[in-house]
């Protein structure tokens, strides 16, 4: 259970922080709390990972990251979780995660994000990951985003004193936009 | 707009996360070797121009009681379009790419609880009558950099 003025701050950096001098010291003047309490449960926040990150969302097209693909690989149970963390380093990939396979459809369980300048950049990339990781015996497919229907992030809003801690509200984001990290593409 | 190396150096370090104290921007600016107005007015320069869509936390969708997951669909080309009408009109799906594979189209779903993900899924079966691949997460490795500016 979330307490009630920890709801009404996520709420109110939900859009964004003040682009100000002393961004804390603003959203503690709209929610009648001192600077200093703001800092403190905003870092204690952090600390019980319910912020997860603390930073901005980049529209990749603006910069220049037009190809984008979801590389899927079939790796052994037992060797997952050290490929993950080893590929999660490597400076091209923007997001690792592991998922199920789905039996003979779909026998991937290991998917890495490589957003490039273009497609044959993420190739030329993808093929020096799988040498200097040791990828090479496992199989593994490409696949690139051909459109984009749909991108906005999911807004939650926090109801106060309610069993349920979060209610998600859509359709309020902007284009690009991603509360959470989310992203397929 | 055209970004300088400053304003590349901040994208960059932005991404990287943000100080909580009381003067946080004047940390960063120190750290990149700038004034604190000149970042505060590059970062607004770069919200207004949407180089950065928005500045702020992330929360953590499973701590907040939320529930997300990556689904895919083996869509016949013929029915393509109209498919992706059905499943973007779900107001649960958050992003919908087509993609070079059988399984042609994958879409995220962001739920208010775990419990609706398979709600969701069903309703997206019946009303396109197409099976629905479900691959919710089951480790994510952190990466720091998202995207090099």
């Amino acid at each position: 259970m979330i307490e009630a003025v920890d709801q009404h701050l996520i709420s109110a950096v939900q859009a964004g922080l003040p682009i100000a001098a002393r961004p804390y010291a603003v959203i503690g003047e709209r929610l009648g709390l001192s600077e200093q309490e703001v800092i403190e449960r905003l870092a204690r926040l952090r600390a019980q990972g319910l912020i997860k990150r603390w930073g901005v969302v980049v529209k990749h097209r603006q910069l220049g990251y037009r190809a984008n693909a979801m590389i899927v690989m079939d790796v052994p149970d037992d060797r997952v979780g050290d490929v993950g963390a080893l590929l999660s380093q490597q400076a091209c990939v923007n997001l690792c995660y592991q998922r199920p396979r789905q039996g003979e459809v779909w026998p991937y369980n290991l998917y890495c994000m490589i957003h490039g300048k273009s497609r044959e950049v993420v190739l030329e990339q993808w093929a020096e990951l799988r040498h200097a990781c040791a990828l090479t015996a496992y199989g593994y497919e490409v696949l690139f985003s051909r459109r984009c229907f749909k991108q906005r992030g999911a807004l939650y809003s926090l109801r106060a004193e309610s069993s349920k801690s979060a209610q998600s509200v859509t359709g309020q984001a902007q284009p690009g936009q991603a509360v959470f990290e989310m992203h397929s593409g | 707009m055209v970004m300088d190396s400053a304003d590349k150096a901040i994208v960059n370090r932005l991404q990287q996360g943000f100080p909580i104290c009381d003067s946080p921007f004047r940390r960063v600016a120190e750290e990149l070797g700038l004034t604190e107005s000149d970042l505060l007015a590059r970062v607004q320069a770069m919200l207004d121009e949407g180089v950065l869509s928005r500045f702020g936390p992330m929360y953590h969708a499973e701590q907040m009681g939320g529930a997300l997951t990556l689904a895919a669909l083996k869509v016949p080309e013929p029915r393509f379009d109209e498919v992706a009408e059905i499943v973007n009109a779900f107001p649960e799906v958050a992003h919908n790419y087509a993609r070079n594979h059988s399984l042609n189209m994958w879409f995220v779903l962001a739920t208010e609880n775990p419990e609706q993900i398979s709600a969701v899924i069903g309703q997206i079966e019946a009303a396109t009558g197409l099976t629905v691949y479900n691959m919710p997460k089951i480790s994510e490795y952190y990466v720091g950099l998202q995207l090099e500016a």
